[in-house]
């Protein structure tokens, strides 16, 4: 069975992997961060978050200022999906922002005796519903 | 020098109590209560309410209380609202609530601020363990105890409590409080969140939990003294008479379903709704999937100077117990505003909970109880007593960001949600606080309900909403501003415009911020002051692909009346920070930019003070986005051209926005191709990029990545600026240099520089 852990992201409780969600790509061991999986890359954020007013005659201008902030994208290696994008100071281990336990994981759906995917939803109210319904009609969740 | 030895280790019960009693009998100060202000776990069951409730309890019955009770805890909001004086007041930043004896708040007023569940059981405690039996107070029917100071319990001091108890034959059965923002608290500036106090002196009133209303009557003595020491006394007296009146009116209608169905059964309602919403949280941590959830925020700014201070968050889910850890987060600062009591970023990590988690629960001091927070004392967000506090907000709204962020991740497996999976909210109160002489002639310190305008976070499904309520009261307004000119000497020459690509982008964007652009006229004294950060680190981070906020500047165009330039020209009122900044249209203005920290600087007439609104955390990879609502937004001019290409790789005619269909598809292909060309597999990136500390010149506070439980602090030595690392509790005090003097050091160093090189020689005395 595949749970949905994030958008982009199952553990695939058989294999006991991460999988892209888009591509099915195998993004590593469940056990471990899925980040060890991704392909990474160092933004400078003022390319993201663009100044709006002169940067030559500013010293704040709506961007991140480059050496206190980096913007880290984490990639698919299988589709390029962008799954995560980290703000970090330069230098900074990247946050391991989830390490889940599967056993406890599979355990927990067992008891649920549910398919993980089927269940799926993104909560309460008519457009989550919706929307929850399109992404399963396109195949993106069971 | 007598030297004992043998000295026993311990000592017995008898010598224990003579110590007791001397210490009892010779207590100095009563401050504020460790045993109190760290646990933020309901009471044990009373004798009365096991009784209460071991009488049998109808559950119609107690729902029919329950609804009854919020009833009238809506009606006093309302009245708070409609009456109250403080700007905070008319803009629903106030709560009511009914209370256990022991301080558990049992409801809370559906509107309102949540964040006061977890909070006023401490000056409740406190009144209950050092007032109740003391002589000289005590505690009578139509007592009513006032309160403030976050270090005896609250979201931050400039929120003000009336908090009296119900009685029955001479007993203590519940108590009902309303608490407002009131602003303006006597603080070392105007509007009561002062982002220059530098000694807990600087903030303001200090009230421990004290008696002002004995037996039904409002104490004259000690209200002129509170008068005397605010700027508004007319706002301090005003909203006293308010709180009073709300709360009894919630009391007289307390009174009436206790008259009906008995004080027991009303004592067991009030306790059976706290132990109900402890069962129902337990079970629903259970839902969530056992492992551990970690989030790192940094802040840039100590409102003073740029630094970076990190604000380490881990949760840890197994079965039913969730553990929430703080270690890691930088050290408080000695000499800034930043710092937190523990308390407040409590109370904000129950707004997430209660707000953002799970808002179908009664809003009960229970939400929270059975979850373990762990943190040490002397960190910005759980600040020691001696640690000024007067922005404390800046630590206790990353709580909720932490708490906000990680549920999605906790949560998102779970087949049953209580909410909408939802990216960060905006997190700064982007605003700008005012004081000084009214054109009334009345001496007023407040602040712009803009603070109110926080933009949503997108939504797996849909944007986020524009400038749409504060991450601390869903409820709360921003206030007409037409309304406020009526009463202050200044104008919003723009108000609410949005600010073009101030958005999280994102497959679904995060919702956008407006600009605000103030100057005063027609005052003999008037300035203003702004207390954010995020001017060069975003303060909100993306969910899953999407991207965070921006950083914004504070804008100024200082020795110039602009009203007299749009007099004389109308068609320079046309103003944007945009344009004015980069196109300059007042030749005789000083233009300039700033972080958000502006103490409090005095406007003269027609200069410009120019905010930013930030944006929500966008959802979502952006090139996932729906090229149409990319190209809707650049027609609407949310977006420019340059971000819907660069960003969301949509290619249009800008003429006719037309939607480039073919082009988009190759744009996006390319921009996917780019990813897999330039992205480093994770092991091989963290060996770039990882850095044994932080970058030589950032004064840097926090540990450096989770794997160390030292903290890197800079401290000012002798001999300057020295990085040390070590363990909290081994840190040196840290206490920033003025900047003015590091400002004056700077240039100092440079004349000599230019002296030397040359040749110029000059005599000055030391």
């Amino acid at each position: 069975m595949r749970v949905p852990m994030t958008e982009y992201l199952v553990i695939d409780l058989d294999t006991e992997r991460w999988v892209c969600r888009v591509c099915a790509h195998d993004m590593g061991d469940a056990h471990d961060t899925y980040k060890a999986g991704a392909l990474v890359y160092d933004r400078d954020p003022s390319e993201i978050h663009q100044p709006i007013i002169d940067p030559e005659r500013y010293e704040y201008t709506f961007s991140p200022d480059p050496n206190y902030c980096r913007i880290l994208e984490y990639y698919c290696p299988g589709c390029a999906t962008q799954i995560e994008a980290e703000y970090l100071p330069p230098g900074h281990p990247p946050t391991i922002d989830m390490l889940i336990d599967v056993d406890a994981l599979r355990a927990q759906w067992a008891e649920r005796g549910l398919d993980a995917e089927q269940v799926f939803t993104y909560g309460p109210g008519e457009d989550a519903q919706k929307y929850t319904a399109e992404l399963k009609a396109a195949g993106l969740v069971r | 020098m007598t030297i004992m030895d043998n000295r026993p280790s311990t000592l017995t019960p008898q010598e224990q109590q003579w110590v007791d009693d001397f210490m009892d009998e010779t207590t100095l100060f009563l401050g504020p209560d460790p045993e109190i202000m760290r646990s933020h776990s309901i009471a044990e069951r009373s004798a009365h309410e096991e009784l209460a409730i071991a009488a049998g309890v109808d559950r119609l019955q107690i729902e029919r209380i329950r609804k009854r009770i919020a009833g009238a805890l809506d009606e006093g909001y309302e009245m708070c609202e409609a009456q109250g004086a403080a700007p905070g007041a008319k803009w629903g930043d106030l709560t009511t609530a009914i209370y256990t004896a022991a301080g558990d708040v049992s409801y809370l007023s559906c509107h309102g601020v949540i964040a006061f569940s977890a909070i006023l059981h401490h000056p409740i405690r406190y009144i209950m363990k050092y007032w109740k039996d003391e002589p000289t107070v005590g505690i009578h029917e139509g007592d009513g105890f006032i309160h403030n100071d976050a270090r005896y319990g609250n979201v931050h001091n400039t929120d003000q409590s009336m908090i009296m108890p119900i009685m029955r034959e001479g007993q203590i059965i519940a108590w009902v409080a309303a608490t407002i923002h009131e602003g303006e608290n006597g603080a070392c500036e105007p509007g009561g969140m002062p982002s220059g106090s530098e000694t807990p002196f600087d903030d303001g009133l200090r009230m421990s939990p004290f008696k002002i209303v004995e037996r039904g009557e409002l104490r004259r003595d000690l209200l002129t003294f509170l008068q005397h020491s605010v700027r508004d006394p007319k706002l301090q007296l005003a909203d006293l008479k308010v709180k009073i009146t709300a709360v009894r009116k919630i009391m007289e209608r307390v009174d009436k379903v206790i008259d009906e169905v008995g004080v027991d059964t009303f004592v067991a309602a009030l306790r059976t709704t706290v132990e109900d919403v402890d069962l129902e949280v337990r079970r629903r941590i259970k839902e969530l999937p056992d492992g551990t959830y970690r989030m790192d925020q940094f802040m840039d700014s100590t409102l003073k100077e740029n630094i970076l201070i990190k604000f380490a968050c881990k949760v840890t889910v197994k079965g039913d117990h969730m553990t929430v850890d703080l270690r890691g987060t930088g050290p408080e600062i000695l000499n800034r505003a930043i710092n937190s009591p523990l308390c407040s970023v409590k109370s904000m990590m129950m707004q997430a909970i209660l707000a953002f988690w799970w808002p179908d629960l009664p809003r009960s001091t229970s939400a929270m109880s059975c979850i373990e927070i762990i943190s040490d004392e002397g960190t910005w967000a759980d600040a020691s007593y001696d640690a000024p506090m007067g922005q404390s907000l800046q630590a206790s709204f990353r709580g909720f960001s932490a708490m906000q962020a990680l549920y999605s991740r906790m949560s998102f497996s779970t087949p049953h949600k209580y909410s909408n999976v939802v990216a960060n909210w905006f997190n700064q109160i982007n605003t700008f606080l005012w004081g000084g002489i009214t054109q009334h002639g009345d001496s007023v310190g407040n602040l712009c309900a803009d603070l109110n305008g926080m933009p949503g976070g997108a939504k797996p499904f849909r944007d986020g909403e524009d400038a749409v309520s504060p991450l601390f009261c869903a409820m709360a307004d921003t206030a007409e501003q037409e309304v406020m000119e009526e009463e202050v000497p200044f104008m919003q020459l723009v108000s609410k415009r949005l600010v073009r690509d101030n958005m999280g982008f994102g497959k679904f964007t995060g919702g956008m911020g407006y600009e605000m652009i103030v100057a005063s006229e027609g005052t003999p004294q008037w300035g203003f002051m702004t207390v954010t950060s995020g001017a060069k680190f975003s303060s909100i981070y993306g969910m899953y692909g999407g991207y965070g906020c921006g950083t914004y500047p504070l804008s100024m165009v200082k020795g110039t009346n602009v009203y007299e330039h749009v007099r004389q020209d109308p068609s320079k009122f046309d103003l944007s920070i945009e344009k004015v900044m980069n196109e300059r249209p007042f030749e005789d203005g000083r233009y300039s930019t700033y972080h958000m920290g502006l103490q409090f600087d005095i406007a003269k007439d027609g200069e410009l003070y120019m905010i930013s609104q930030g944006a929500g955390g966008g959802y979502g990879d952006p090139l996932e986005r729906d090229p149409h609502a990319v190209v809707r937004d650049a027609e609407l001019g949310r977006v420019s051209q340059k971000v819907a290409q660069d960003i969301f790789a949509v290619v249009y005619d800008p003429e006719t926005f037309r939607l480039d269909v073919a082009g988009t598809e190759r744009a996006r292909a390319a921009a996917r191709a780019a990813r897999l060309e330039r992205g480093t597999p994770f092991a091989q990136f963290c060996e770039q990029f990882v850095t044994p500390e932080p970058p030589k010149d950032l004064l840097y506070y926090g540990s450096w990545g989770s794997e160390t439980s030292d903290i890197t602090a800079t401290v000012f030595t002798i001999d300057g600026p020295e990085r040390v690392v070590a363990p909290l509790e081994e840190l040196p005090i840290v206490m920033v240099p003025d900047r003015r003097e590091v400002k004056i050091a700077q240039l100092e160093a440079r004349i000599h520089e230019l002296e030397s090189k040359h040749g110029d020689v000059a005599h000055r005395k030391a």
